[in-house]
């Protein structure tokens, strides 16, 4: 399987790699990890003139704690990057954790956060764990640089707020309370398979009291969603198991899935009853120290 | 990276590779896989080609030690990186004692599948020499066996795991 022919050129700066973007319009695309970008182009799913690679911009490739902002993570960080940082484990395992459940190690170490992210694919596992926590991502072009929640990025299927000159530099996990976060990935194999029903939750726990819960959706809405019914029905309440029951419920009737070759609708709504469940009493349990 | 524009127009890039130590200068076009690099111009056809999309891992490489598709890295984005392939273990006539471990535990049946299964297992040796079984198969996880059923292949890899410090009980 060979790839068609195209124009590369290996962008030396964010700026250049937008003002190329800029000027060769829709054709080109982004080039960083490519675990998703070849495979569309070996299958002529796409058909991009120019290649603009930014997989040289290393400024885009650390994790750091940054005062007043939070985590900043480098959008070219790869999964494996991200799961192994020491930074990530003692401030949000359950970053880590998600990284940890995608695809496989080949992909790992060279498929990116920021190509997850952009791709907009409804069922990539970072953007539910990453909007529970309150991420916001930074788009950066020649005409400047704009902060966007995470939650308001995506649009669609592979659709996204995301401008032709802009590209996404980083994922800022700000300063927040939560004390308890996960992500659970139900896929139809430990490895290498996409999530059926991916749900994450972040909480504020003091003691049995929620201070404050955000629920997220993964693969079961053309976009990720918030369950936000099921968390005001959670906050500011003091958690018992039949409360845990009907968020799952409430997050569940939020869900609006597909029926596909790795579940159907009905199957998967119940499966985001289930998880929703499990994911906030271990999120909480975290919570409750 | 130089680019160079020939009659036709078309693009080539001058690359340099370092393949198993040994340092190799080829000219490229962007289009140009550095799995295709390493079996068609570098006659290092030990690296397999199976779904070309990242999934089986037949193609599996170390690219500056972390194993990746070779499938799914373009040549012009190697420029410059090391690359270790199956035909970079061992020395001279002497196996790798993980190749090594693969026949005596007849860890193969096709093969198909081998070359690529042997690098991540290597890679996951040389960062963890004392794995668990749990560790081996998520090592393993992007590598696709359809004859053996993986079980010889966890035998053989863990064989090779060096004894936990105080020795073996």
């Amino acid at each position: 399987m060979y790839l068609p022919d195209f124009d590369y050129i290996a962008a030396t700066s964010v700026a250049e790699a937008s003002r190329l973007l800029a000027s060769l319009g829709p054709e080109a695309k982004i080039l960083a990890g490519g675990t998703d970008v070849l495979p569309m182009m070996k299958q002529e799913t796409i058909a991009p003139k120019t290649l603009v690679s930014i997989t040289r911009l290393d400024g885009l490739k650390a994790i750091s704690l940054e005062e007043g902002r939070g985590v900043v993570i480098g959008a070219l960080c790869t999964h494996n990057e991200v799961m192994k940082s020491s930074l990530l484990q003692e401030k949000y395992l359950s970053v880590c954790e998600t990284a940890h459940r995608m695809a496989n190690n080949q992909i790992r170490n060279i498929g990116t956060i920021g190509g997850n992210i952009t791709n907009a694919v409804p069922s990539a596992d970072f953007p539910p764990i990453l909007i529970a926590l309150g991420a916001t991502v930074t788009l950066q072009s020649n005409s400047g640089s704009r902060s966007v929640l995470l939650e308001d990025f995506f649009t669609g299927p592979r659709q996204s707020v995301i401008r032709q000159d802009e590209i996404l530099t980083e994922i800022v996990i700000p300063v927040n309370g939560f004390n308890g976060s996960t992500y659970h990935k139900f896929g139809l194999r430990r490895s290498g398979a996409l999530a059926v029903v991916g749900v994450a939750v972040a909480v504020v726990m003091e003691g049995d009291l929620c201070k404050d819960v955000r629920i997220a959706l993964g693969a079961v809405a053309p976009t990720p969603i918030r369950a936000r019914e099921a968390e005001a029905l959670l906050r500011g309440k003091e958690i018992n198991d039949a409360l845990l029951e009907e968020a799952g419920k409430l997050a569940a009737a939020a869900s609006k899935p597909i029926s596909d070759m790795r579940g159907s609708a009905e199957y998967r709504r119940d499966m985001v009853r289930v998880f929703t469940r499990r994911c906030l009493r271990k999120a909480i349990d975290q919570g409750h120290v | 990276m130089q680019a160079i524009q020939d009659k036709e127009g078309v693009k080539r890039y001058l690359i340099t590779l370092y393949v198993n130590g040994d340092s190799y200068t080829r000219v490229v076009k962007a289009n140009t896989l550095l799995v295709n690099v390493l079996r068609d111009e570098l006659d290092l056809t030990g690296t397999k080609k199976g779904c070309e999309l990242g999934d089986c891992g037949s193609c599996t490489v170390l690219l500056d030690g972390k194993p990746v598709n070779s499938c799914l890295v373009l040549a012009v984005e190697a420029d410059g990186h090391e690359i270790l392939t199956i035909e970079g273990l061992g020395e001279n006539e002497k196996l790798d004692p993980l190749q090594e471990a693969f026949i005596a535990n007849a860890a193969l049946q096709c093969g198909y599948c081998t070359s690529g299964m042997i690098m991540s297992a290597k890679a996951l040796l040389n960062s963890n020499p004392n794995p668990t079984e749990q560790e081996v198969r998520e090592a393993i996880a992007g590598n696709l066996c359809r004859c053996t059923g993986y079980v010889n292949i966890v035998k053989a890899i863990l064989s090779c795991a060096q004894q936990p410090e105080g020795g073996s009980e």
